[in-house]
């Protein structure tokens, strides 16, 4: 898995490290079962503080992405959000209209934007559709 | 969270000279804490009056739960220092350095020491005088961190070294925060680094901060665009604007909190460049550089104790 991060952009540390680990599993380089690096390992990789990996591997408990075993470290469940439906809906909601005004506001048209939405879709690999609501 | 240490309202004179001037910043547990600003600002006064090494004029200082000035053995003995001059004994050897410490310092990890030492290629034989800069600073930090200190201060500890020794010293923090946890209060100018270590940063001007935040929340709260105006308009003021630069055509602003009503006036009066969140160093120069503008009323802090609900975006 490789997460590669930018001191000097404008996201926060620890949310870029997120983003990385979320990036591998959507593209299929990272699968479930696999082992995070320790936080010292990411920490000396990154050369970052190790509070912004603790900080991350957190949010990406939080948000069902990894699970930690005591003592064995850091895994990728290869399961979604454990949010309910409802709330799940409210995000990615969110998420559109988020990416659509900004859309506008670069002066796009929306078939750039479908188009744009479809050439990411190809980049991600969706597991089976599951069937709870 | 356990407060380490706290500045109070501290002022220091020397002589006529006031270089603290009301200084007051925490560093809670676990945090890493980077007091930047330029030179004679007033950062290596600040790290002596923690350590006990001077007595502030007005204020007050707190260390551990303690008054620097009576700093007993076993309260120094958690705090971990590295100076601006990496002060070792030019008549040592790297043993002899590692030995008198041992012989001051309870719980001297004696395997981090040596494992550390080989790490960086030290040899206990080597005398002091024959170190390079690097080396120095790198045997100052493991002896600073060898006792597992609960604090560790440094004063630029990486002041004239090359890029490969400062990201030695870098690793060298990383692994130390990564096994213990301890709460760190260091002044750099190397901004570069600062912003992959600190939690938190203070920018220290003319005696007081002028910022005192987390980087992240400063990369929320601070902006900078382009602005060309339409004939004749003339550039904003008021309290969201930090800095007004001329530029080629128009002006370089740079922006604290904007309200959307401001940047939807800006766009009206002329053409904006997207706003985006300055790099740690553009921001140092905004608020410290030459044309900075006048000395904000308080320094630049959290979001969230402003905003009152906090954590939501």
């Amino acid at each position: 898995m490789i997460i590669r991060i930018d001191p000097t952009a404008a996201e926060p540390l620890f949310e870029q490290v997120v983003f990385a680990v979320k990036t591998a599993v959507a593209r299929g380089t990272a699968k479930a079962g696999d082992r995070l690096p320790s936080v010292r390992e990411l920490a000396r990789e990154l050369a970052i503080n190790p509070n912004t990996v603790v900080r991350a591997y957190e949010a990406l408990e939080r948000d069902g992405v990894i699970v930690r075993r005591q003592g064995a470290g850091c895994f990728l469940t290869g399961r979604g959000s454990d949010l309910a439906g409802s709330e799940r809906r409210k995000q990615l909601q969110d998420l559109m209209r988020r990416t659509v005004t900004e859309a506008f506001h670069l002066g796009f048209q929306p078939e750039d934007l479908r188009k744009a939405l479809d050439q990411n879709l190809d980049q991600v690999q969706f597991p089976e559709p599951r069937s709870q609501s | 969270m356990t407060v380490i240490l706290e500045f109070d309202g501290v002022q220091r004179w020397f002589g006529e000279q006031r270089v603290l001037r009301g200084l007051s910043l925490r560093v809670e547990q676990g945090q890493v804490y980077a007091l930047l600003g330029r030179n004679g600002a007033g950062k290596t006064t600040a790290l002596r009056l923690l350590l006990g090494f001077l007595q502030p004029h007005r204020g007050t200082v707190r260390v551990l739960g303690h008054d620097p000035r009576d700093l007993g053995p076993a309260v120094r003995a958690r705090i971990g220092y590295v100076g601006e001059d990496h002060r070792l004994y030019p008549t040592m050897s790297v043993g002899d350095a590692i030995a008198f410490e041992a012989g001051t310092r309870p719980g001297f990890r004696r395997t981090f020491v040596d494992r550390a030492l080989e790490r960086c290629g030290l040899r206990p034989a080597q005398r002091i005088p024959r170190l390079s800069r690097g080396q120095r600073a790198q045997l100052s930090l493991i002896l600073a961190v060898a006792s597992n200190p609960e604090l560790l201060v440094c004063d630029d500890p990486a002041l004239g070294l090359d890029v490969v020794m400062r990201r030695e010293l870098l690793d060298a923090l990383i692994d130390l925060l990564a096994d213990t946890g301890c709460s760190v209060l260091f002044s750099s100018h190397f901004l570069g680094d600062v912003e992959r270590i600190a939690d938190r940063i203070g920018i220290l001007h003319d005696g007081a901060l002028l910022v005192d935040a987390t980087l992240d929340d400063l990369k929320q709260r601070v902006a900078r665009c382009t602005w060309v105006p339409a004939h004749g308009a003339v550039p904003p003021t008021g309290p969201h604007v930090l800095r007004v630069a001329p530029r080629r055509g128009g002006h370089d602003l740079t922006l604290l909190d904007a309200p959307p009503a401001l940047l939807d006036d800006l766009r009206r009066r002329g053409e904006l460049s997207p706003p985006v969140p300055p790099s740690l160093e553009d921001l140092f120069l905004d608020l410290t550089g030459p044309d900075r503008p006048g000395l904000l009323a308080e320094p630049i802090g959290e979001l969230a104790a402003r905003s009152g609900a906090g954590g939501g975006r």
